[in-house]
């Protein structure tokens, strides 16, 4: 079974990366982009029967810094 | 005095720290690595040094703080010995939770190397007893994700009690509140982005990051 976490950025934390991304599209001629904030997704291939608890503890532990982000698990089946 | 130096896979500043150390101290730190799970017997000192730990992968210092011996600098932090984070150093310490906040991208996304003003905010601690309150010091630095971030309750508390060490003179990377470097609640974890490892000797050019050592020594020698 597989998983997709995406981490993001939590609101009010300054994304630099997105600043620039949104710097770089106003530059390519797009207008009319309010925002952009950059994130990733991890996707991880999972024994079956894996659990959710053990999928949060994951992000938790490691693949967020619930400090600063967020994240969000979508499972694929 | 018992000092060691942590070497991640990517530290690049694991020599420059073991040399002041040394220099300051008279005695040569043991260099251990990441997979160990024990430190040397009676380790009063441990230092995270600089470098680009497995590459910055995830985040900056995020795999290196689940390293092993990471576990091990805890139990010893714990117990109360030292800890000097610097630069990567500094991220893993904030990534394992030794100290509260987190560091991002720099707020201008370049990478910033140079030498920056730094003023003295706490004196109380080992590691700034030998510099004097507000005193302004010139300290280089070599970071991408330098930028201090920790909710406004944190940074309260943090300044409440003063665990600001060291405050940037002038806007560097975005940090909140200038903030360059941080104690933990003991006082005997320094987190810092700056390298005082690079401002010890003559050949430096500047030897303002001396005394960080020369406190710890102090401390250190009454210890033992």
């Amino acid at each position: 079974m597989k998983a997709r976490v995406y981490v993001t950025l939590k609101g009010g934390v300054l994304d630099p990366q997105g600043k620039a991304i949104h710097h770089a599209l106003e530059g390519l001629g797009f207008a009319g982009v309010n925002d952009v904030r950059a994130g990733k997704m991890i996707e991880l291939d999972l024994a079956d029967g894996t659990s959710d608890a053990d999928i949060d503890a994951m992000c938790s532990k490691l693949l967020a810094n619930t400090v600063i982000e967020n994240y969000r698990i979508e499972k694929l089946g | 005095m018992k000092s060691a130096v942590i070497v991640f896979p990517g530290s690049n500043c694991d020599r420059d720290m073991a040399s002041a150390i040394e220099l300051v101290s008279g005695h040569k730190p043991a260099m251990v690595w990441h997979r160990d799970t024990e430190l040397p017997e009676g380790v009063d000192l441990i230092a995270l040094p600089g470098g680009f730990s497995y590459g910055d992968y995830l985040r900056s210092g995020a795999m290196a703080s689940r390293s092993p011996v990471m576990e091990a600098v805890g139990r010893a932090a714990q117990r109360g010995a030292y800890v000097l984070a610097v630069c990567n150093g500094f991220q893993v310490a904030t990534e394992s939770g030794l100290l509260p906040g987190a560091l991002m991208r720099n707020a201008g996304i370049h990478f910033v190397c140079r030498d920056v003003a730094l003023t003295v905010e706490n004196t109380q601690s080992a590691f700034t007893n030998h510099y004097t309150k507000n005193e302004r010091i010139i300290v280089p630095v070599a970071h991408h994700d330098g930028n201090y971030f920790a909710d406004d309750a944190t940074l309260d508390r943090l300044e409440g009690e003063g665990r600001v060490a060291f405050r940037y003179a002038e806007a560097v990377n975005g940090s909140a509140r200038n903030i360059a470097g941080i104690l933990s609640e003991n006082g005997r974890v320094l987190g810092m982005m700056p390298h005082p490892e690079r401002a010890v000797e003559a050949a430096h050019g500047n030897t303002d990051g001396r005394r960080v050592f020369e406190g710890l020594v102090e401390a250190l020698m009454a210890v033992a």
